[in-house]
Parts: C-alpha cells; sequence; structure tokens
C-alpha cells in the first residue's frame, strides 16, 4: 500500500507500483486534465509537479511519487502563477485544439517560480519539451510575458 | 420597462450560468439539472440537449430554449481551428445576441441534412469537415438560418404584442419596442415561433450593420476549457464498465496474424480479454487487450507473444518508390493539362531548368494519439470520436457490426488536434474499434470499449500524407520571360480509381493552376495504386508539395534572371491576381527593399519570399534566415500576408496562420520512411515536429476584402517551406530540392 499526496489529498494505491503516474491520475482517480501524448517523456502533455518539479507522468511510476507531493492541472488554479497564467493564456487566446496545453501551463508555472522574469531564451529553455502541434508557442511566449508581468506588479 | 422574468436573456453570462438560472427558474426540470451537473467541459452532442433547448427548432443549426438560450448546432468538428466560434460568431451576428452567450453543440449524424455545403458543389455529398470549408460554407447556410430563426422570432413577438413586426427592434438579444419601450428576451417567444411556418428567403443582414463579424475581441468558445484540464476529449472518456483496448500491430506492414500466445497477457491482473481483428484491404492485422484501465492494457498487449505470418506480404520502401516515381516522371504520364507546346531546349539566349523534387511520406501527429470509444448494443452501436467524416465513420461502423447505419449513433467530442487525420477515407482507426468491439461481444464482452493507440501505432498508421516526386522543366526565353513550364507529379491518390484516365484534383493542386501566366504549359500525372500504403489528406494536401516545388522552382528562374524574386512573381501575374496584393502587402511587412540587417561575424542572413493560393485563401510569407558556419540555420522571423475575403474573427485568423506556418516549419525535418516493409520512426525522437525553440516571430496582416470568406486552417502552411528554403539558397547558393532538410544545409 502506497499513499500519494495529490493536490493536497491523499490516496492509498494498492495496485501495481509500476503504474506510471499519468494513468494512475487519468484512469482511476478522473483527473483527465493531465493527457497521454507520447508515452516516453517526449511531448510534455502529461507534465505535472512533483514536489514542485515538473515532472513527465507517463515515464514516473507511481511507486516513485509515494509520499511526496504531486500537483497537476487541476490545482493550478489554486495558487497565484497557477491563476496569473490560466488568465494570460486566456487573454492571448493560446489554445487551439488545446491538448497539450496542461502541460504547457503546468511547465510554466514551474518556470515563473524559479525565474519570476525570464527572458525569451529562458521561455524556449525551460518550455522547449513540450509540444504544440498547432504550434500556438508565439502565443504561449506572450502569456508567459504577460504573467510574469502581472505577478510582478 | 420590461414584460418579462427573462429579461436578462441577452448578458453574457456563460452557459453554465444559464442552465443554473434555468433551473431556479424551473425547478421542475430535473432533466436539465442533471444533464447541466454532468456537462462539465464535454462537447454536449445535438440528440443530449433537454427538451427544453429544443423548443424552437427552425431549421437544422439554431435551437432557441424558453430561457431565450441559443444553441447552434455544427455539423463540422472543432479540432483547434476556431470553428464552433466561427459559426456563433455568424448566427450571434443574425440573431444580435453576444458569443459569449450561445453553446454550441456538434450534429448527430444526418448527412441529409447536414452535407458539406461546400464540397456538395463538387459532387461529393457528405457530412463532413475539411478542406479549410466551414465558415465559406456557414457564411450562407448558418447566417440563413439564424436570420430565419430571428425573423420568426420578431413575427412571434409582433403577435404577443399586437404590434407591426416592421417597428420591433433586437438589443442584445432582447426584443425591443422602440414605441412602447417594451423589451423581452427571444425565450419569452420561443413557444409561439414554433408554431409560426418557416418563412423562405430571409434576407441576412448588410454588411454595414455588422456588429461582431470582424471583431478582434471576440474570444473563442472553448478556450476557459481548455486552460483548465476540463475540456474533454475521446481520450478522457469513461463510461460505467468500460474496458480499454491497446493494440498490437505488426512490424512489417500488412502481416497477418500468424500464432498468438496471449497467456502471459493473460495472466495479468486487470487483463480481460484478447481479441484478434484479421486484417482486410482498408486496416491492418491487429491483436486487442482488453483490461481495466490503459497501464494494463498496454502491459498486455506487450506481453503479447505473436508470430506475424509476412509470407506474400507487400514490403513498401521508400528509396524503392522514390526511385520508381523518378523514372516514372521520365515518361509519359496522365496528361491533365496541355496548353501551348512545351519546350524541350532553351531558345538563344534562354534559360532552361529541368529539376527533381522529392517529397517524403508524412505523419499527421496530432498531439491526441488516434482513438474511438465505441458502445455496442443489441439494438445499436455508439461511438465517440473527435468525429471529422460523420457519413464515413457511420459507414464503416455499420459495415464493421453488421448493424444498419441508422442505428450507428455517432457522438462528436473535441478532437486533440487532427491535420486532416481524423477524417480517413477508409474510416480506418474507427472500424478496428468497431472491428475489436465486434470481435470482443463474439467472447461475451459487452462493455464500452475505448481504444487506444499508443504514440508508436500511431506514427506507424500509415495513412501517410503521399510521397511525391515533380519533375519541372522550366524554360526563359532571351528576355527572360517565362515561356514554357512542363510538370510531371508522380504519387498515390488517396481514394485509389480503376479509372486510369482520372486526374487526382488533389495531388495537383495548385500545378494544374498553376498561378503565373505562361504561353506553353502541360501538366503529367504519374498516379502508381499498387503501393501498399495507405495515403490521405494532410493539412492542405496537394499543395504541401506542390508548393514546395513550385515556389522554390520560382525563385530559383528569377536567380537565373538575376532578377528580384518578388518583381519576377509580380510580373508573371495576371494584373487582377489576388497573389498580388499578398505579396506586396509582405513585402512591406518585411522591408523587402532594404537590406536585412547582417548577423554576427561568420553567419549570412537572408530573406525568401513565396506566395500560394489555396482553398480559396491567398497567402505570401517572408522568411528570415540566419545560417551558421557549420551551415546549421534558424528561422528568425516570417512575416506573413493573408487575402482570405471577409475575416469573421481577426484574432483566430492571425492565430490559425501562425499555426500554418508552424506546421510548414516541421516539413524541413520530419520523414516517415519505410524500408523493405517496416516503418522506420516510430515516436517524437525520430520524427521530430517544431518545438518552442524553433519558433520564429511571426507577423501576421490581414488583407481587408469584402469578397466572401474562404478558410484559414489550411492556406498558412504551403507557403512556409519554400520561403524558407528561398532564404537559405539567397545566403548561401545552395538550393534544396529533397525534404527533409534536417538540422543542416549540405554544401554542394
Amino acid at each position: 500500500m502506497l499513499e500519494l499526496k495529490i493536490n493536497s489529498q491523499v490516496h492509498q494505491f494498492s495496485g501495481d507500483p509500476e503504474m506510471p503516474l499519468l494513468w494512475y491520475l487519468r484512469d482511476e482517480l478522473a483527473m483527465t486534465g493531465t493527457k497521454f501524448g507520447c508515452g516516453l517523456a517526449l511531448c510534455g502533455a502529461c507534465t505535472v509537479h512533483v514536489d514542485g518539479v515538473p515532472t513527465r507522468s507517463c515515464m514516473t511510476p507511481v511507486s516513485v511519487v509515494a509520499g511526496r507531493e504531486v500537483t497537476t492541472i487541476e490545482a493550478a488554479e489554486r495558487v497565484r502563477v497557477g491563476q496569473a497564467l490560466q488568465a494570460a493564456w486566456v487573454a492571448e487566446q493560446v489554445p487551439q485544439c488545446g491538448y497539450c496545453q496542461s502541460g504547457q501551463i503546468m511547465s510554466a508555472m514551474a518556470l515563473l517560480v524559479a525565474k519570476p522574469g525570464p527572458t525569451d531564451a529562458d521561455i524556449d529553455s525551460a518550455m522547449s519539451g513540450n509540444i504544440c502541434r498547432c504550434a500556438t508557442y508565439q502565443r504561449i511566449r506572450s502569456a508567459i510575458h504577460k504573467a510574469a508581468q502581472v505577478l510582478s506588479a | 420597462m420590461t414584460d418579462s422574468s427573462h429579461s436578462d436573456t441577452g448578458s453574457v453570462a456563460p452557459i453554465l450560468d444559464k442552465l443554473q438560472l434555468s433551473r431556479r427558474t424551473f425547478l421542475g426540470g430535473a432533466t436539465a439539472l442533471t444533464l447541466a451537473v454532468g456537462l462539465g467541459s464535454r462537447v454536449v452532442n445535438a440528440a443530449e440537449l433537454p427538451a427544453d433547448a429544443t423548443s424552437f427548432a427552425p431549421n437544422g443549426f439554431i435551437r432557441v430554449d424558453a430561457q431565450g438560450v441559443v444553441t447552434v448546432i455544427s455539423s463540422y468538428l472543432e479540432m483547434g481551428q476556431g470553428t464552433f466560434t466561427g459559426l456563433a460568431t455568424l448566427a450571434a451576428e443574425e440573431l444580435d445576441v453576444d458569443v459569449a452567450s450561445i453553446r454550441v453543440v456538434p450534429a448527430a449524424a444526418d448527412t441529409a441534412l447536414y452535407f458539406n455545403p461546400v464540397w456538395v458543389k463538387r459532387g461529393w455529398k457528405v457530412q463532413g469537415t475539411g478542406g479549410s470549408t466551414a465558415m465559406a460554407g456557414a457564411w450562407g447556410q448558418m447566417r440563413e438560418a439564424a436570420a430565419t430563426a430571428r425573423a420568426m422570432l420578431l413575427a412571434a413577438a409582433a403577435q404577443v404584442w399586437n404590434v407591426d413586426v416592421a417597428r420591433l427592434k433586437v438589443e442584445n438579444g432582447e426584443v425591443f419596442d422602440p414605441a412602447t419601450g417594451r423589451r423581452a428576451g427571444y425565450g419569452r417567444f420561443v413557444a409561439l415561433a414554433a408554431k409560426l411556418p418557416v418563412p423562405s428567403g430571409v434576407e441576412v443582414k448588410s454588411a454595414d450593420a455588422f456588429r461582431v463579424i470582424g471583431d478582434r475581441t471576440v474570444q473563442r468558445l472553448d478556450v476557459p476549457a481548455k486552460v483548465n484540464g476540463t475540456a474533454v476529449y475521446t481520450q478522457d472518456m469513461k463510461l460505467p464498465g468500460m474496458l480499454v483496448a491497446v493494440v498490437a500491430h505488426p512490424a512489417r506492414v500488412w502481416a497477418k496474424i500468424g500464432e498468438v500466445d496471449a497467456s502471459a497477457a493473460l495472466a495479468i491482473p486487470g487483463v480481460v480479454a484478447v481479441v484478434q481483428v484479421p486484417g482486410n484491404d482498408d486496416v491492418q492485422s491487429a491483436v486487442a487487450v482488453l483490461a481495466a484501465n490503459t497501464w494494463t492494457a498496454r502491459k498486455g498487449r506487450d506481453a503479447l507473444k505473436i508470430r506475424w505470418d509476412t509470407e506474400g506480404v507487400a514490403a513498401p520502401d521508400s528509396q524503392q518508390i522514390t526511385d520508381r516515381f523518378i523514372k516514372l516522371t521520365q515518361g509519359t504520364g496522365l496528361t491533365a493539362v496541355e496548353r501551348g507546346e512545351v519546350l524541350s531546349k532553351a531558345p538563344t539566349g534562354g534559360h532552361m531548368i529541368e529539376a527533381v523534387y522529392e517529397q517524403p511520406y508524412l505523419a499527421h501527429a496530432p498531439m491526441e494519439p488516434m482513438n474511438c470509444l465505441i458502445h455496442l448494443q443489441d439494438d445499436g452501436c455508439d461511438v465517440w470520436n473527435g468525429e471529422q467524416w460523420y457519413t464515413a465513420d457511420q459507414a464503416a461502423v455499420a459495415k464493421a457490426t453488421g448493424l444498419d447505419p441508422s442505428k450507428v449513433r455517432l457522438h462528436q467530442l473535441y478532437a486533440g488536434g487532427s491535420f486532416g487525420r481524423r477524417a480517413n477515407p477508409r474510416a480506418d482507426f474507427v472500424q478496428e474499434a468497431a472491428r475489436i468491439a465486434a470481435a470482443a461481444r463474439k467472447q461475451g464482452v459487452n462493455a464500452p470499449i475505448k481504444m487506444v493507440w499508443m504514440r508508436e501505432d500511431d506514427t506507424r498508421g500509415m495513412q501517410y500524407r503521399p510521397l511525391t516526386v515533380h519533375r519541372i522543366r522550366a524554360v526563359l526565353d532571351a528576355s527572360g520571360k517565362l515561356v514554357s513550364w512542363h510538370h510531371h507529379v508522380a504519387g498515390q491518390s488517396f481514394t485509389p480509381s480503376n479509372d486510369p484516365k482520372k486526374v487526382d484534383a488533389a495531388l495537383l493542386e495548385g500545378v494544374t493552376n498553376l498561378a503565373y501566366e505562361v504561353p506553353n504549359l502541360k501538366v503529367e500525372q504519374h498516379n502508381p495504386e499498387d503501393i501498399a500504403v495507405p495515403v490521405q489528406w494532410m493539412r492542405s494536401v496537394g499543395h504541401t508539395h506542390s508548393g514546395f516545388a513550385v515556389e522554390t522552382l520560382i525563385d530559383e528562374l528569377a536567380a537565373l534572371n538575376a532578377q528580384d524574386p518578388l518583381a519576377f512573381r509580380l510580373a508573371m501575374l495576371k494584373p487582377a491576381a489576388r497573389e498580388i496584393g499578398v505579396l506586396q502587402r509582405v513585402a512591406d511587412m518585411a522591408g523587402w527593399s532594404s537590406p536585412l540587417a547582417s548577423g554576427a561575424p561568420g553567419t549570412r542572413r537572408a530573406r525568401g519570399i513565396a506566395v500560394r493560393q489555396s482553398f480559396g485563401t491567398y497567402v505570401a510569407q517572408v522568411a528570415e534566415v540566419t545560417v551558421y558556419p557549420d551551415h546549421s540555420f534558424s528561422v528568425d522571423r516570417i512575416f506573413c500576408a493573408v487575402d482570405c475575403g471577409w475575416v469573421i474573427n481577426p484574432n483566430n485568423v492571425e492565430t490559425q496562420l501562425q499555426s500554418g506556418i508552424g506546421f510548414g516549419l516541421s516539413f524541413l525535418r520530419q520523414a516517415i520512411v519505410l524500408k523493405q516493409g517496416e516503418i522506420q520512426q516510430s515516436n517524437f525522437h525520430d520524427y521530430p515536429v517544431l518545438r518552442m525553440n524553433g519558433m520564429p516571430r511571426v507577423e501576421v496582416a490581414l488583407i481587408d476584402s469584402r469578397d466572401p470568406p474562404t478558410g484559414i486552417g489550411e492556406p498558412g502552411v504551403p507557403p512556409t517551406a519554400p520561403a524558407v528554403v528561398n532564404a537559405l539558397a539567397a545566403a548561401t547558393g545552395i538550393r534544396v530540392r529533397r525534404l527533409p532538410l534536417g538540422d543542416q544545409l549540405t554544401p554542394a
């Protein structure tokens, strides 16, 4: 039996400890905001935070996150940086198909926590692990800058 | 003053608030309550609307409920292109309501009612989304449907108030009588309006009265749910008792199932069944593992021991196909167009170029891998899917399950991208899901089944943008004028035909209707039908490859003439050509006539230009590149001018063009390669798509136009790769005629 803390809520897990966190979130907890894109940590659609660090949940076994704090897109709005990013995403009208955007926002949250005033180069380096096949990258960049401004005001 | 308790009908409150309002107002509406709570951010399909939402249904496209909430029924898939919002904008314009107050729901499968009005003019009566047709079709259809609804609601209001209808106005969703000051929301009149005859020939608003069409501040309806993880895609669906199917496909394409040892898979706790689905002409063989969740099904799939039978199975090979196509283009093909007499050598003082362009198979690679949820029951079947091609999918499921098509109910969900992939002429993945469900049922498994492809299944699922070879012989006379264009295209058709004389318009688009004036033109098609790699339209279709060949060769010809590539193009276009407007605009944006700022020492910088009309929309782009000493390069900026007729949602047009540019940039680096029947790529590490660090700064300008609107989902794609390659040639003199180019130029 593993104890998992997801968005501040404790869950008892007795299944296959090798199950990637992604599938536990999606299939067992019905937290489907975290997406499946590649299964090999190549696209970033499954990004969550583990103890604040952006982590690809598709390659992270449940056993690895036992006793650690997992945060998903469903809890992004509980913190100021998440709220600012979501508001900026709406203001800049970022999403198209939208499938990758949970992962984009989770990566952007971690970036702004580490670097409250990121440059374009910082954004490129923090966000290039997240693929958007609709190529909304330019608006993602603008939205991150916008959220950074709001947060620093 | 108001005579209705629903005077807030026209407010901008979001749709869920509306439903909550209706709950407070009509406490008896238990159905509405349940539905509202269960709504989440899944798109609600038309068949699921509560009864009171359909109380006024004057046509297939508009519903108004007793609270005045307007529902727009979309026969199109929302896959990121913004169609739901575009449709809502057109309806909101005619009904004089706020765009944000409109609920958009997908249509049921009903080809008779919801056939694509643009395609039907080409003799193709199907219900589906594609070819950048939605706004072009809805411009008439949706506006007329909404104008008709408004006319009927006003007629009802005139009866209720016993006044002349001509004096009534609508302001922000409320019917208003200026003479008495009375106002009431549409909801007040729906019961009576529903009994009135449906008028025909109702006129739509004149353009000078447009209020929301062209308004940059209109926001997409689907964005809020797409920033907090609540938007629901097929991948997110879970029905009670549902099983997940993960599928094994052969590494060698088209191999047949030999022997299956499923014992290890079945020993995994949670694995429920293993079903075999032998292939047919359309879909490959598959062995599916059904389990309680995706991970268990995936583990089960990986534990299968399958001997695939490759005896007598075709082994398509990209290099062999390319070599064959190169030879074909040296021979005689089917003449698609012939005008004048093409030249085989340059006249005295002139030039001739013969260029061969090779472009590979490409996978669409949407972020949501293909999937489909199906619940097969005794008396029918429900299918949940990012439903892009109702007519083909319904027929395929009916065939796979033995049901009458009318018993196959399709439920459209948001699609996590498509780029053409979900509109498959063979209904390939939908058909596979239906065949799995039918096979499972024979084993006594009656649960709903969600088939999910892993990324590798998606990348290797074929249905690719076709591999092509273009061979062009272009001749300039002594004055530098283009006098002859002889163009061969070799490639497969999406829907192979038995008629050897059939010109494949999708393969030759942008070639047979070459934009540039040339007195002698011949286009020949080479269209082998015996290659075992099913191909499919991809975002901008034939223009993905023809745009590259034509627009890079034009640049080469300009260079031979020592002529500016912009001036060379402008001189060859008819005076009224809409290409001219976008070319001039993009040249202004890019500062084409002034030199480009130089880069760091050792680097070379240059601009390239390209223009393309596709799907009735004209797009010109200028790319700025930097080439580094090691011949690697970056694309720094792209300027883009677009003429898509009347602009319905400017903000959405801009983002779609940026998106198309990003899609086109991926062509520089990606390829699907088959070697002796095995697909070499599998996931994003070997099939790279553009990432943030490769995205240039993009500026988009919209040409002001009063022409009817044309599409914007696709036309951004075709000019990008040629504009970049032309810029690289301007910087280095290296002409790229084969894609992918990779990360570095190869010096001659």
